[in-house]
């Protein structure tokens, strides 16, 4: 009986979670004019005028390019970070490494003005180099805490034994070190590009006027109407989001496969 | 193929000091252990003729070149860890080529050397696999082989063993031992089992507390301790506070308690200037335990069997001589005595050494 209750209860937090995604995936293959239920019939029409709306068009461009250079950026600058703090003795390292991961701690918001009246104290301009930026300081520390994870894991034993066969420093970290993390620095770019594409607090503050991400764009359609193109727009948000990291996590274990973990 | 010559070395940590100025010499083509239990600094040293840690003081010569300043991938040394560190992500034939890209030899002769190191570490057939897909003593034999296949001066290995159970390491000490001396590399050996430097070695160091207590053939170093920690990290020693009563004639005179006056030869108390304070050692397995006196040559000892420590081929025995208790490490002969029966113990004073006080 007990366990019934439980399973029961179970069903209904799942459902809580994940029926607004379903409904909303659901009507955008509806032919009907308006964004709701009843259905009227299976239709393509609404990704067909996704595809032709200019504004959204460019709003997925700014994303896709925004979250590249976030996930290029913050994953360059992570890795780095994670080599110097796990292989070599800095000072004050715990520090660097809470602080490296404090954005994470910090609402959003808070860290978003603070930004933004920062470079308004320097008198710089919003431009979509501040916005870069943002995106890689609230990025950084998933990539910062992926990589460090596996770099502990990466016994020094096998960097010395390189060495010592002749490998200089640098063809250490080519031939050795960067192929054994490699997942983790795949799996941190991959959270960086993912974390980018969908933001908008941050985004909202920070973008110059004119310039719109996928999230905003849909933010400022929804100010109008619900039309049945955000269910659509909606839907390949929820596939690149949802379906890119679930492709990483693959491709890192093929690889941990082949590597022994 | 070179020797290597340790001078004067000192290496600190902070404030702490790990190796005190101690000077070494390897000479080429030798097998020479550092012995010595946990934190006596001897992978420290291993560690500074690989180049993976720099002397605070001293000098580091190979081949009688200078090394201080060379890096660890300039120096040509072949490493082999504890812990394998075979590259997870290479196949074994790649991870045996890896020091061979970087060096000067013709890519096509490449697979050639790969299969021979495979071969010469009895492993031929395993070059396809990854390292996860072998055993540990696999692995090791591949780690073995990724660093002789570079043709090394100087073959350095760090607890090798360690890591194995204890039949593979015995199959492995002979193993490695004898690829040794088939290739005729120095090798410069760190363990801490007395057993296998015994075993293997040309020449022990010993080691404690960062400093070198002696340096010796195997059985040089067990039978002539040169201090009190190498007798008892040596296998089992009584060591009994005596006297030195005389020295000449090519025998030293000590006089020790229960087994009274001992005329030992002269080489085997070196440090025992003459009169005053001594230490006598008495190696376990020199003490015999017997029903009957002993004859001509040896001292008898009455005593009372305490504890019994069967062992097999062997047992160890702590008996009780008037007050002190002394062990020994008797073979079989039928059956072992039984706690509580009275023996006698027979002692050559041969089998002794001296110590200074």
């Amino acid at each position: 009986m007990g366990w019934q209750l439980v399973r029961g209860w179970t069903v209904l937090v799942y459902l809580f979670m994940f029926l607004p995604v379903a409904v909303v995936v659901l009507l955008s293959f509806n032919a009907s004019q308006f964004g709701s239920f009843p259905m009227t019939g299976f239709s393509l029409r609404w990704f067909v005028e996704l595809a032709q709306n200019e504004a959204i068009l460019r709003a997925f461009r700014t994303s896709i390019v925004l979250g590249l250079l976030t996930a290029l950026i913050s994953t360059t600058l992570g890795v780095l970070a994670s080599l110097a703090l796990v292989r070599y003795r800095v000072p004050g390292a715990n520090m660097i490494s809470t602080l490296l991961i404090a954005p994470i701690l910090v609402p959003e918001v808070v860290l978003a003005v603070a930004l933004l009246l920062f470079l308004n104290f320097l008198s710089v301009n919003k431009s979509f180099t501040l916005l870069l930026a943002g995106h890689v300081i609230f990025t950084l520390p998933f990539v910062i805490l992926v990589v460090q994870a596996r770099l502990v894991g990466i016994k020094r034993d096998v960097e010395e034994a390189a060495m010592s066969l002749g490998a200089s420093p640098r063809q250490t970290f080519f031939q050795i070190t960067l192929p054994l993390m490699l997942p983790a620095v795949l799996a941190g770019a991959l959270f960086a590009f993912t974390i980018s594409f969908d933001d908008i607090t941050g985004t909202l503050f920070w973008k110059p006027g004119g310039v719109e991400t996928v999230p905003t764009q849909i933010f400022a359609m929804l100010r109008n109407s619900i039309s049945p193109e955000i269910n659509a727009l909606g839907t390949v948000m929820i596939i690149m989001t949802v379906g890119l990291p679930l492709l990483g996590i693959a491709i890192a274990r093929q690889l941990a496969r082949k590597s022994g973990g | 193929m070179s020797s290597v010559t340790l001078k004067n070395i000192v290496k600190r940590f902070g404030s702490f000091t790990a190796v005190h100025r101690s000077s070494l010499e390897i000479a080429e083509g030798a097998f020479v252990t550092l012995l010595g239990p946990s934190g006596c600094g001897k992978t420290t040293n291993l560690r500074m003729i690989a180049g993976l840690l720099d002397p605070t003081e001293g000098e580091i010569l190979i081949g009688g070149r200078r090394v201080n300043d060379v890096p660890i991938h300039k120096r040509n040394l072949g490493l082999v860890f504890q812990n394998y560190a075979l590259f997870p992500h290479k196949t074994v034939a790649e991870n045996v080529a890896f020091g061979l890209k970087y060096r000067d030899i013709p890519a096509a002769e490449i697979p050639d050397r790969v299969q021979s190191a495979l071969d010469l570490v009895q492993l031929p057939d395993v070059g396809e696999r990854y390292p996860k897909a072998l055993s540990g003593g696999q692995q090791q034999r591949i780690a073995l082989a990724r660093a002789i296949v570079i043709e090394p001066d100087v073959l350095l290995l760090d607890e090798p063993l360690s890591a194995l159970d204890a039949n593979l390491r015995e199959d492995m000490r002979v193993e490695l031992k004898r690829i040794q001396a088939r290739i005729g590399v120095t090798t410069v050996f760190v363990t801490h089992d007395q057993s296998e430097a015994l075993a293997m070695s040309d020449q022990i160091v010993v080691m404690s507390a960062g400093k070198v207590e002696q340096v010796g053939a195997p059985e040089e170093v067990y039978n002539t301790p040169a201090s009190e920690f190498v007798a008892n990290f040596l296998g089992a020693s009584n060591i009994l506070d005596g006297r030195c009563t005389d020295r000449g004639g090519g025998t030293v005179t000590i006089e020790a308690p229960i087994f009274g006056r001992l005329s030992i030869p002269a080489e085997k108390a070196p440090n025992l200037a003459g009169e005053g304070a001594a230490k006598l050692v008495v190696r376990a397995e020199k003490l015999v335990l017997s029903t009957s006196e002993a004859g001509e040559g040896a001292v008898s000892v009455p005593a009372t069997v305490e504890t019994v420590d069967y062992q097999g081929q062997a047992v160890r025995y702590f008996v009780r001589a008037g007050e002190t208790q002394l062990q020994a490490i008797n073979m079989i002969d039928e059956h072992p005595f039984a706690e509580g029966s009275a023996v006698h113990l027979h002692l050559r004073p041969q089998d002794c050494a001296g110590l200074p006080g």
